[in-house]
């Protein structure tokens, strides 16, 4: 059920989820203006959509203590369009993605996701990592040596005020001494105001100001498949690592359609698509938050925050976000997976890497986990190719050669198959004894067909056993080999 | 659990303590229920997680490797809280192991399973044929105005007869029925028929009512089909608000355990007109068994 709650995932943790939630609503606010900077958009449209986003996933999610938001790796697929088309066509988009997200739910897409290998999941994190700080070099370039400066001194507040002090959000700390500062020397550096307008009021409903028709639909379908796809698996993952970090389960087709639900509605309210974010559920996490109170109070403060506050959140130097950015990505970024670099087989490494250099490349993380797990499929065939190896004997009394097939046959392992016979030697007869092979397709028939057809050619009558038993793997139903009894027959041999 | 009973009878006495201040009751009573009932008594602790998050830091910052540093760290912190909770756990269901067998019962099974309460009697459902709670619980023992926090969900979720009790363990020397003929009490009134529990326990027929002559026609039938059965019943009409009335007849009457259907209504009546049920958990003394 949607909308079902359990009591204890509201006033299970009130104290630690208050506190957690009002820490990530203060770590909220600059990614959200940082992302909309992204897509290009006036900040007040990712503020909104996190509002909007967080709330309604605090009732409709399937992960409670999971944090959601306009996000990076949202963001930097909607930039063509808002360059193209502008807004409005940004909120089509967002409905459209949300409505693709519920459809994905109800079809219980999620469980594609175990087909996302260990690996490709490392390497999406480490994309994101480095997406999210490749976004911020804009405000790293060409710039007064004052803003290295400040996002010096913003890094070095963030890691070192809490050796001093574990109560107080060092984030917020960061941001409160260096709006200070640049506004006491009156710096001449970005601010938060130069990058658009902020809300300065509630959000209200609107429908999107397009023209309902064909044509608009294939303008932003487009767009709206790759951020339904990229929502929902960077969703998926954070959910898994959620999952791990509170040692508890989430029902994945839930917040599937929980997301759909919530970007719905950030693109009624004015705000852009989003979807869960790692580094923030990390720090909600990290902070105490456990139920949906927490994403909930982090959704409301920031709106709070920031309607109240718009002038103030103005003159917040740029440089205080960045910082706060890079903070983020580098609390994204997976550094187990370089320290164990050495440690894990080439074909795992290079998936990691390629998922990474996909995306980095193309600044689509579908492309990147697609990429990725197409390597994976193919490491997998190419290894269990191996399992096949192909014995022959001879009976001089006969005149015929005995050829017995063990293990796999498909299509990555068909052409071994075929050189494993020896077609050259003269004999009278050949026997295939395949009662100990599996033959997964249509291309290890084939091969075989191929075999016998060339021994004949040669002369050599061929007698084929066992073929029954062996091809009973290519059967795409495999209702039938649930069975431990039917598994033992497929893996032990006949 | 299946492997416990293979028919898949709903045989086991089922007494689940918590280390508060009833268990000892619970106990009781169980073995009690269990010698009566002629059903193997198995004792269940549930070791329940504690939502509480030991780990709180507020820095907001997350710097390298900050997702396996904070696994790590909160898996370290669980484990040794886990490890705690079985080990206390373990020592209570021992000495209600001793219990038991003092009192007679052979083979006490002892169970103790990760989750809530909840969780743990829906897996046991299948084959509990009463279940014995506590009142309140660890969590509210102090205070004497609330019920447990999973009293009512688990009433409502696990379809078995609940003894609550909320006293110590004292044989039972009269049992009444709650009954207004719906069909909730009609079950009750079939399980006073049959069950063992009975056969030496005078039932109290009792009924509140505003029209006195309805409910004498429909006690009267009720303690026909009772005295059918060999059981000793006495009837009473009572006016007044129900909770209210019951308790003073508890009272008067010496009653020790009482009979009743319990969350009939779904949640959505309740929120607007209040449970009954809750009101009489509140109110009374004595052990309530409570059917769904």
């Amino acid at each position: 059920m949607i909308l079902s709650q359990k009591k204890s995932d509201w006033v299970g943790n009130i104290r630690g989820d208050v506190l957690a939630g009002l820490v990530v609503a203060l770590a909220l606010i600059p990614e959200a203006i940082a992302f909309s900077i992204i897509a290009g958009v006036d900040p007040k449209v990712g503020l909104y959509a996190s509002f909007c986003i967080a709330v309604v996933i605090a009732f409709v999610g399937g992960r409670p203590g999971m944090i959601s938001a306009a996000t990076g790796a949202m963001a930097l697929l909607m930039v063509t369009l808002v360059k193209e088309h502008g807004l409005q066509y940004l909120l089509v988009a967002t409905l459209l993605t949300g409505v693709i997200q519920i459809v994905a739910g109800y079809l219980k897409l999620g469980e594609l996701m175990r087909f996302v290998s260990r690996s490709v999941v490392t390497g999406f994190v480490n994309a994101l990592a480095i997406l999210i700080f490749m976004a911020q070099l804009p405000e790293l370039i060409n710039v007064t040596w004052h803003a290295y400066a400040m996002t010096a001194a913003g890094l070095a507040i963030i890691y070192l005020f809490p050796l001093l002090n574990k109560t107080i959000p060092s984030p917020l700390v960061c941001i409160l001494l260096l709006t200070g500062v640049s506004m006491v020397l009156g710096l001449d550096i970005h601010t938060v105001g130069d990058m658009g307008e902020l809300p300065d009021t509630l959000p209200v409903f609107l429908w999107p100001d397009v023209p309902l028709n064909l044509e608009t639909l294939m303008i932003v379908l487009p767009y709206s498949l790759p951020l339904a796809v990229v929502g929902l698996l960077e969703s998926l993952m954070t959910a898994t690592i959620v999952d791990e970090l509170t040692d508890t389960q989430s029902d994945k087709n839930r917040e599937c359609k929980g997301q759909g639900i919530a970007n719905i509605g950030a693109g009624l309210l004015g705000g852009m698509a989003g979807c869960a974010m790692i580094g923030q559920s990390v720090i909600n996490v990290k902070s105490g938050g456990r139920g949906r109170l927490s994403t909930f109070i982090a959704g409301s403060v920031l709106l709070i925050l920031v309607v109240f506050l718009s002038d103030w959140v103005a003159r917040i130097p740029m440089a205080a976000l960045v910082a706060v950015m890079i903070m983020v990505s580098i609390g994204t970024f997976s550094w187990a997976s370089i320290r164990d670099l050495k440690k894990y087989p080439l074909s795992t490494n290079l998936v990691m890497f390629t998922t990474v250099v996909v995306v980095v490349w193309t600044h689509n993380l579908a492309l990147g986990v697609f990429a990725g797990v197409l390597l994976a499929a193919l490491f997998f065939a190419n290894k269990i190719g191996h399992f096949m190896y192909v014995e022959s004997s001879l009976d001089e009394q006969d005149d015929q050669r005995i050829y017995q097939v063990h293990g796999q046959v498909f299509f990555s392992s068909s052409n071994k198959f075929t050189a494993a016979f020896d077609f050259k030697e003269a004999l009278s007869s050949v026997r295939i004894d395949l009662s100990r092979a599996h033959f997964w397709d249509i291309t290890a028939v084939e091969a075989l067909d191929k075999v016998v057809l060339k021994f004949r050619r040669e002369g050599t009558d061929v007698q084929v056993t066992g073929l029954n038993q062996a091809s009973e793997t290519i059967i795409d139903r495999f209702g039938k080999h649930d069975k431990p009894e039917e598994i033992e027959k497929v893996l032990g041999g006949h | 659990m299946a492997t416990d009973n293979d028919k898949n009878e709903r045989i086991w006495t089922i007494a689940c303590v918590d280390g508060s201040r009833y268990s000892t009751s619970v106990r009781d009573h169980a073995i009690w229920l269990s010698q009566v009932l002629n059903a193997p008594f198995k004792a269940l602790h549930a070791i329940e997680h504690n939502p509480n998050v030991a780990v709180s830091d507020l820095t907001g910052a997350i710097g390298l490797g900050a997702q396996e540093h904070l696994l790590s760290e909160l898996t370290e912190l669980e484990q040794q809280r886990n490890k705690l909770e079985i080990q206390k756990g373990r020592q209570m269901l021992e000495t209600v192991k001793v219990h038991a067998e003092q009192a007679g019962i052979e083979h006490p099974t002892l169970v103790q399973r990760h989750g809530s309460l909840i969780e743990s009697l829906i897996d046991l459902e299948n084959d509990a044929r009463v279940i014995v709670v506590g009142i309140r619980g660890e969590v509210h023992e102090d205070n004497n105005q609330h019920l447990g926090a999973h009293l009512e969900s688990l009433v409502r979720s696990v379809n078995r007869p609940f003894l609550v009790v909320n006293r110590e363990f004292t044989p039972p020397k009269a049992a009444m029925l709650a009954y207004d003929g719906s069909s909730c009490c009609l079950k009750g009134l079939e399980m006073v028929k049959n069950s063992p529990l009975f056969d030496h326990l005078p039932v109290h027929l009792v009924n509140v009512s505003g029209d006195l002559d309805k409910a004498q026609v429909l006690v009267a039938q009720a303690k026909q089909v009772l005295e059918g059965a060999g059981r000793t019943v006495h009837t009473a009409v009572l006016q007044g608000l129900p909770h209210e009335a019951l308790c003073q007849y508890q009272k008067e009457n010496e009653i020790d355990l009482t009979v009743m259907g319990a969350f009939s209504h779904n949640r959505l009546r309740e929120l607007v007109f209040g449970s009954f049920t809750i009101r009489m958990l509140l109110n009374t003394e004595k052990p309530l068994l409570l059917l769904r």
